[in-house]
């Protein structure tokens, strides 16, 4: 998408902040539905931000029922994307394997899974002599149990945002690229964003910056409690497929697919400091401690080179979940942040209920659940099964 | 007549051409539309022509991606320090 110097147009419905999977979804979606005054800007490049630095997960294995069910129909919207959105997003549904390794895990596993079963997600609790049918490379040594959906996958993250893109422009959204917005105003009829390409006045604004959004709701005194995390992955040489599930240990987060193109990508959860910047340095700790995990569990897998590493920015919330909607003393300005490392796999179905959301102010129970005032009222349910 | 600009992933100057065309302008927006810079030598030998056709139109759109670690491709075993 050609970064173009001119100026955004001076005024518009909906400014969104961010081009990244989840603002372009929500674009993409409001041009379905005739909403065409819409400006995109995003800071940097298509694609630089966490939605082109993702593993490319999608899954319907979530300990909350919330969660099981918007991914269930995620993925659905996954499966139609090319006839929808006219471009191949490489999906492969070869299932999760999730291995657990102590009786607490498995207890956990097993309340998750009756849970998913209830929410019609056929997961099945394995044994480590089933996990190594599906994955005869597994050394299951230490391995008490997994869970296995068929139905999770792995998609190729960015043609989602250039389909997106293209689609949102196509019914009229503008996007600009290398384009940093720096203040916003509050005015009688809405927002003035300042931007490094000049003024924009919008009646309404949706924070779609991931990592980057509690610098983004400080320009209109908002504080939000997400924090960027640096999360590192990596790419190995393509080898020919064999690998079907994508495979994950609940102990240590470690993660690994292949992707279509034959890769090993693969990530763990390194420590970081967290003194609240976006950090995308990638570091040998990674390296070796993905290095020594992946080996141990696939020995296999020491023959094989790595390619390359680099580093992405989760947007961690204090629970697991998004924060949605808008605050309470700032009508008009949107939230759509706070998806930890899961934005990516969510976007699809949450295009879909933010674009109704703006366009016929239907309430869908997310937004209630995710709502910003949760953290003061001190009504929290985590995640567990965020990974990294 | 093809002209190959990254040996590794077999990336055309057609294709690179066409990415423009298609409005992906900056240089890390053609490796990830092509594959260009992904391959064993990460860029060492396409990088900079593939910059030169991205800076055609406009020298900001040909600053050069980001160079990833590690400088050559490494075993994991070798990372993992089961073997030298």
């Amino acid at each position: 998408m050609t970064p173009t110097a001119r100026a955004p147009k001076p005024e518009c419905d909906i400014a969104i902040i961010g081009g990244g999977v989840m603002g372009l979804s929500i674009a993409y979606q409001l041009g379905k539905r005739g909403v065409s005054d819409v400006v995109i800007l995003e800071r940097g490049y298509l694609a630089e931000g966490a939605s082109g630095r993702n593993g490319g997960g999608v899954r319907m294995q979530w300990s909350s029922e919330e969660n099981i069910l918007l991914m269930r129909e995620s993925i659905e919207l996954c499966r139609s994307f090319a006839q929808d959105v006219g471009i191949n997003i490489w999906l492969r549904q070869g299932g999760y394997l999730f291995l657990a390794r102590s009786e607490r895990e498995r207890a956990q596993m097993e309340r998750n899974i009756a849970l998913q079963n209830r929410c019609g997600v056929p997961t099945e609790m394995i044994s480590a002599d089933e996990a190594r049918a599906i994955v005869p490379e597994l050394n299951t040594t230490g391995i008490a149990c997994a869970a296995y959906n068929p139905h999770d996958g792995v998609v190729f993250p960015w043609p989602f945002l250039w389909g997106y893109a293209r689609e949102a422009m196509r019914s009229g959204a503008e996007l600009h690229l290398f384009t940093d917005v720096t203040a916003i105003d509050q005015a009688s009829s809405g927002f003035v964003l300042h931007t490094s390409k000049g003024k924009l006045r919008a009646k309404r604004v949706l924070n779609a910056a991931g990592a980057w959004s509690p610098a983004v709701a400080r320009l209109v005194g908002v504080e939000l409690p997400n924090r960027p995390h640096r999360h590192e992955i990596l790419s190995t040489e393509p080898l020919k497929p064999f690998l079907k599930p994508m495979v994950s240990l609940l102990s240590s987060g470690l993660y690994f697919s292949q992707s279509m193109r034959g890769e090993i990508v693969t990530g763990i959860s390194v420590d970081d400091v967290d003194d609240g910047s976006v950090k995308l340095g990638a570091r040998l700790q990674f390296l070796t401690k993905l290095a020594r995990e992946i080996t141990s569990v696939m020995p296999r897998l020491s023959e094989v080179k790595v390619l390359r590493q680099w580093a992405g920015p989760y947007d961690v919330s204090p629970d697991g979940h998004p924060i949605l909607g808008e605050p309470e003393n700032i009508p008009g300005f949107y939230l759509c942040c706070g998806f930890v490392g899961h934005g990516f796999m969510m976007a699809p179905i949450i295009g879909q209920i933010y674009a109704e959301h703006l366009v016929r102010g239907t309430n869908h129970e997310v937004f209630r659940r995710c709502r910003l005032s949760r953290f003061v009222e001190g009504v929290t349910e985590p995640e567990q099964m965020i990974l990294g | 007549m093809k002209t190959i600009v990254c040996r590794c992933e077999d990336v055309t100057l057609e294709d690179i051409r066409h990415t423009l065309a298609a409005g992906y302008a900056t240089v890390e927006e053609v490796k990830r539309y092509t594959g260009l810079g992904t391959g064993p030598c990460q860029g060492k030998e396409c990088m900079l022509h593939a910059a030169r056709l991205c800076a055609e139109s406009d020298p900001f759109l040909g600053t050069p991606f980001t160079a990833r670690p590690p400088l050559a491709p490494i075993a994991l075993g070798v990372l993992a320090g089961e073997k030298d």
